[in-house]
């Protein structure tokens, strides 16, 4: 494949057509003698996107999941960096694991994988995990997350926080306060008294970034929420960022889209921690995206096998997929609503995320310099959604059937496609 | 023929899948078959060839009973498939059990199972009819169906009856089908318990709250007693089992302050001395026996109605 490009008549970050000239990884000023021309009349070009939030299930679940499907997906899906979670099997809690992770990632060359760091050992909330130590890896890990376990114990959580500063990182927190959500299923609210689902309450995830958000600014930390699902949970962000206190969240695109009536068809595709919570939620959750105070979109891409799906609600796993649907289901919430336009888009998907995992080489101005990470968007296309034409290696996609805006084109990694036409290159 | 228009859904999963017509209809032919239990021979040809499987995944010897003998009193076969020492406590899927009894036939599975919305994925995957038979805490709507029956035979009516339903709602399948069910007939529900076991939303229910049992039972023609589960006895749900009674039990001086013709209704099986006492239970304003009864009656209803389609021919009773 051709290393120069001529990418001809893209609108960058949705404004004028310009030309875009891509060699040996970078964006250039000229055209390259001898570039491949890609015809990008009417698509939108954005910096690659970047997923802070990604589950790509290797090592130990690779029935659900690997590196090499997970990044092809992402990639489809216009990332050219995704950050993996620690929950697989062995944790991501030792130097080792996470550069074994950072390796199939290279392997794969779908997109960047930055491997996410365990807070504690095992995902257990008791003991800190080697976290310097991942840090100084060939990972470089900077993102440190229990997810799918809350850190809990409020020591652990400063010591955390006040830990990764050494080596500039940040702790992501999945917020949910375990007494308050034994058992729980779905929101807490009245379609779970009505369906007798057992309720997962707000104030558990609220109550939880209350508190961390005072940790944060008593030690001077920064830290992240991970997934923010309720208006609660928006208004104590908004409350700390206007402290001037380093606190960041993102939300995931499910959230900004779906609300917990689907579940009465008690159906586990829509099974999700943190749940799907009411239409008041993902106005609030919109609304805190458009204005900045949740910073960035991340998938929370959760795929899982057919048989841990279909099952009763009750016995299902919590997740869904999301890297290929998440670009269109953020143009569908926010871009067709009018509350976000292309340069935010790539705002809250791609420099921001970047600058909460410091990637510098990822979220960077389309300009000449920057390394070429770039997706080429069709934004008028129209996509039913498919699952089973899904690259990931789950099909636990809650959009099947449903017609979702826009459509990723093209993805370049470091000046190279990943995908063109919509399909793997 | 008083409902000619009328029919059931195929699967028998809420009891908001009733509409008025459609629970008048269970009601009226409950009340006809209710006839054949008074024949020496208590048969009919009805459901002859076909067959109806009870997949129980909880412990119901009750429920279970009552629907093998309202099946079989329509002359279908019945296959009783319990969670206990089938496939299923080996670890199949519901999905595989449902795939086994599609590939036997069934015509009706009539499922009981500890998760909400285990009935509704069971109908996604067999052709029959599923009926639900107590979902978790959800549902239960033969239940409901069968304490309408009670009602109306006891009080002779339902539209406009002051039904108290008392306990813990927040994880009975009882009351929710009761109070949907009771709602779409026209009555007045007032369900009665603690805060900490009343739904978050329960102020949607089409239905009122009450926390003041005392306040409530001058104003009922009908109480409804719920059995208290005992892990909710040790969930912090109350301090005590004594302080629960004394606040919510039934007990004799509380019966006093009924109407005259009220009665008292309890699911079964009674936690005797704690939600309702020995004496309020075993007296005439007790319908629990009748409940039992009537239970089969119901039950034969909705598997004819689910199966055999129509209204019954007089002629085929009297027969």
């Amino acid at each position: 494949m051709s290393t120069s490009w001529v990418i001809r008549g893209a609108r960058p970050l949705g404004g004028k057509a310009a030309d875009l000239y891509v060699e040996d990884g970078a964006l250039v000023d000229e055209a390259p003698v001898g570039a491949q021309v890609l015809d990008a009349d009417g698509l939108v070009a954005l910096p690659g996107l970047v997923d802070l939030h990604t589950h790509l299930r290797e090592p130990g679940r690779e029935d659900a999941e690997t590196v090499e499907t997970g990044t092809l997906a992402a990639a489809l899906g216009g990332f050219t960096a995704v950050h993996a979670m620690a929950n697989t099997e062995p944790v991501a809690d030792v130097a080792g694991v996470v550069e074994q992770v950072w390796r199939l990632g290279i392997e794969a060359g779908h997109c960047d994988v930055h491997p996410v760091g365990a807070v504690t050992v095992g995902l257990a909330g008791e003991q800190l995990a080697e976290l310097g130590a991942m840090a100084d890896s060939a990972a470089r890990v900077r993102v440190f997350s229990d997810d799918g376990r809350c850190v809990h114990d409020p020591l652990l959580m400063r010591r955390a926080l006040e830990y990764v500063k050494a080596f500039d990182g940040v702790v992501a927190q999945h917020a949910q306060d375990p007494r308050l959500t034994e058992g729980a299923q779905m929101n807490e609210g009245p379609q779970s008294g009505r369906l007798g689902l057992a309720g997962w309450p707000a104030v558990a995830e609220e109550a939880v970034i209350a508190r961390d958000c005072l940790l944060a600014a008593h030690v001077g930390s920064r830290v992240h929420f991970c997934h923010v699902s309720t208006a609660g949970s928006v208004e104590i962000v908004r409350w700390a960022k206007r402290k001037g206190w380093n606190v960041t969240a993102e939300v995931t695109p499910h959230h900004l889209l779906l609300t917990d009536d689907v579940v009465s068809s008690y159906d586990p595709v829509f099974k999700v921690n943190p749940p799907l919570r009411g239409s008041e939620d993902v106005e609030a959750l919109r609304e805190a995206l458009a204005d900045g105070t949740i910073d960035a979109v991340a998938t929370d891409h959760a795929p899982h096998a057919l048989e841990d799906k279909e099952t009763e609600w009750a016995a299902a796993a919590f997740g869904m997929t999301g890297l290929e649907t998440a670009l269109s289901v953020v143009a569908a919430a926010m871009v067709e609503t009018g509350r976000l336009d292309w340069s935010g888009v790539a705002d809250r998907m791609s420099v921001r995320p970047a600058r909460i995992g410091r990637l510098t080489a990822q979220g960077q101005p389309l300009l000449p310099g920057a390394p070429a990470n770039l997706v080429l968007v069709d934004p008028a296309a129209r996509v039913v959604v498919d699952p089973s034409t899904s690259a990931s290696r789950s099909r636990n996609n809650p959009y099947a059937g449903r017609e979702l805006p826009a459509r990723v084109v093209a993805t370049f990694l470091r000046g190279r496609p990943t995908v063109l036409d919509g399909k793997p290159a | 023929m008083t409902h000619p228009q009328t029919a059931l859904p195929q699967h028998l999963l809420s009891a908001a899948d009733l509409t008025r017509d459609a629970a008048l209809l269970v009601l009226d032919t409950a009340e006809e078959l209710a006839r054949v239990a008074d024949r020496p021979i208590k048969k009919l040809p009805t459901l002859r060839g076909r067959t109806v499987v009870n997949l129980f995944f909880e412990d119901s010897t009750r429920t279970r009973t009552s629907f093998e003998v309202a099946a079989k009193r329509l002359s279908a076969d019945v296959i009783n498939f319990s969670a206990k020492g089938s496939s299923v406590s080996k670890g199949e899927s519901l999905k595989d059990t449902a795939l086994t009894l599609e590939a036997m036939g069934a015509d009706a599975v009539v499922c009981r199972h500890g998760a909400s919305g285990a009935p509704h994925r069971l109908a996604n995957w067999i052709r029959g009819s599923v009926v639900n038979a107590g979902d978790g805490t959800h549902e239960h709507p033969t239940q409901a169906l069968l304490d309408a029956y009670t009602m109306r035979s006891r009080l002779g009516r339902i539209e406009a009856l002051r039904v108290a339903i008392v306990g813990d709602v927040l994880h009975s399948r009882v009351a929710r089908s009761n109070v949907l069910l009771l709602s779409t007939l026209g009555a007045e529900v007032t369900v009665v318990a603690p805060p900490t076991l009343l739904p978050v939303g329960v102020e949607h229910w089409p239905c009122a709250v009450s926390y003041d049992l005392d306040g409530v039972l001058p104003k009922s023609d009908v109480v409804m007693m719920l059995r208290v589960q005992r892990e909710r006895m040790y969930g912090g749900f109350f301090p005590t089992t004594r302080e629960y009674s004394r606040r919510y039990g039934l007990d004799a001086r509380r019966m006093a302050t009924l109407p005259d013709d009220a009665i008292v209704m309890h699911p079964g099986p009674m936690n005797r001395g704690v939600e309702i006492a020995a004496e309020v239970a075993d007296s005439v304003r007790s319908t629990i026996v009748e409940q039992v009864a009537n239970g089969v009656s119901v039950r034969m209803a909705v598997l004819y109605l689910l199966l055999g389609g129509g209204l019954v021919e007089a002629t085929e009773v009297a027969a």
